[in-house]
């Protein structure tokens, strides 16, 4: 066994909450600048120009890409020979997660769900959890917005639907989406499994670097149909008109039930934030 | 492209009129801001016959909860929230004299119809540029509902702040027609009517 105290976690969650909201990964500046020179619309230019401007601006001053700093969302690999030693993860990782806000001057974004009373400090933070193979923790923050959140949605299709009903779904979810949630976005598709299951393999796909490719083949294709469709919607950079509005489509998939076909389209904003770190 | 034009707050109709979608503004002056529950409290203010904290005639609402400002700073990032989510609420404002919105995404046929109807108009600022947008922010104010927060409505000295006009008083919006001058796939289903559905 390997101990790892609680209190290198909660110092760990604190720097991964600040560096996600500052440090826009550089997959996603590369896509800017590849929109940069695809973007047909003077607008979608101008636009996508801005947003390159704003990363060095956050980057540089260590101060959030966006106001909405996001539910911080935590995937916790836990190798199985770990101990946990000092006290809770789960508590480990929210009083990372209250550390990061305040001393980052990050948004304080959560509330009740009734009331709308906000917690104050950005907790509770969403963990997911998996137990795997070896002796190291492994964790990702990638904090979520709320605009693109809105735009996210799980359906439950019937499995005459096939492939086509797929790519129908998502490009519909898209266009409705328009601009509300910041594109050039990127759109997490989780196929299979049961209702919270597509939605949680929907959410992983956006942690996959803009460029790599998916290694199922079938997938890939369907990934660049929807992606060419998706642009040729001519919507462009928020929404304003114009060639770019998504930078990648990335699809996980998984078995399902022989009487349903799951499938959650989970859309990031152009601020796709995530940073990690194995202990 | 139309060339940018420079807006001073307040905004008076003859400026307004001459307002077209796709327009490029720089707007100083001053900025009022309002998200969701803001919006709810003003709103019932104007219902029960009561003032508002702010003179609204002229004035221009941004719908943002600013991040908090480093010290140093006059604000932290602040950029555009989903204005779909004050559609309830901004054909009451228009009534009582507000002539500008910011924000971002598409409104309501009904809000839409009331920009017509009183001469308000609606920019998009740069959804998610929010560390850009605060450089242009040179001052903030405590006005309203220091308990929401974020959400709390502040006044906001600007100096050319970039937005876009995305519905102008005649009724255009950009969001469609610029998906239409770029659009190839012909079988697109009805935009205007898919976006009612829109919760964010």
């Amino acid at each position: 066994m390997r101990n790892i105290h609680i209190k290198d976690i909660t110092e760990a969650v604190k720097n991964l909450c600040m560096d996600a909201n500052y440090d826009l990964p550089e997959d996603v500046l590369h896509a800017f600048n590849r929109g940069l020179e695809m973007e047909e619309s003077p607008v979608g230019k101008a636009v996508l120009k801005a947003l390159i401007k704003n990363a060095s601006i956050a980057k540089d001053e260590k101060i959030p890409i966006c106001q909405d700093t996001g539910f911080a969302v935590f995937f916790v690999d836990i190798g199985q020979e770990v101990h946990i030693e000092g006290g809770s993860l789960k508590e480990a990782i929210n009083e990372g997660v209250r550390q990061g806000y305040k001393d980052g001057y990050l948004r304080k974004s959560i509330c009740d769900a009734f009331t709308r009373k906000n917690t104050g400090d950005n907790t509770p933070a969403v963990i997911n959890y998996d137990i795997v193979p070896g002796d190291k923790l492994k964790i990702i923050c990638a904090p979520k917005g709320g605009g693109s959140s809105n735009m996210s949605r799980v359906t439950m299709l019937k499995p005459a639907d096939g492939i086509e009903g797929i790519k129908k779904y998502v490009i519909q979810r898209v266009l409705e989406s328009g601009s509300n949630p910041c594109p050039p976005v990127i759109v997490g598709v989780g196929i299979g499994g049961t209702l919270e299951m597509a939605a949680l393999i929907a959410t992983k796909a956006l942690l996959r670097p803009i460029g790599i490719v998916n290694q199922d083949p079938v997938l890939k294709e369907i990934e660049e149909d929807i992606l060419r469709k998706i642009n040729d919607l001519g919507m462009g950079p928020e929404g304003f008109g114009g060639r770019f509005y998504a930078m990648a489509v990335h699809i996980e998939k998984f078995q399902c039930h022989i009487a349903s076909l799951p499938v959650a389209a989970n859309i990031s904003c152009h601020a796709s934030r995530h940073k990690e770190i194995i202990l | 492209m139309s060339e940018i034009i420079r807006l001073k707050t307040p905004l008076t109709d003859d400026v307004i009129e001459k307002l077209k979608i796709g327009d490029q503004v720089l707007i100083t002056g001053t900025l009022y801001t309002a998200r969701d529950a803001a919006h709810k409290r003003l709103v019932d203010l104007l219902n029960n016959g009561r003032e508002l904290p702010f003179d609204i005639r002229g004035q221009i609402i941004y719908y943002v909860g600013p991040a908090p400002a480093r010290p140093g700073y006059v604000t932290g990032p602040a950029g555009p929230t989903t204005s779909g989510r004050m559609d309830p609420y901004a054909p009451r404002l228009m009534e009582a004299g507000m002539k500008g919105m910011i924000g971002k995404g598409a409104r309501s046929k009904e809000v839409i119809d009331a920009m017509r109807k009183y001469k308000c108009v609606y920019f998009a600022a740069i959804g998610g540029a929010a560390a850009l947008i605060a450089r242009s922010i040179k001052k903030v104010n405590m006005i309203a509902y220091e308990d929401l927060g974020t959400e709390a409505v502040r006044r906001m000295e600007v100096e050319d702040f970039q937005a876009i006009v995305v519905n102008d008083i005649y009724g255009n919006d950009l969001y469609q027609e610029g998906m239409k001058k770029y659009r190839r796939n012909e079988q697109r289903p009805d935009f205007r009517q898919d976006i009612q559905d829109k919760t964010g």
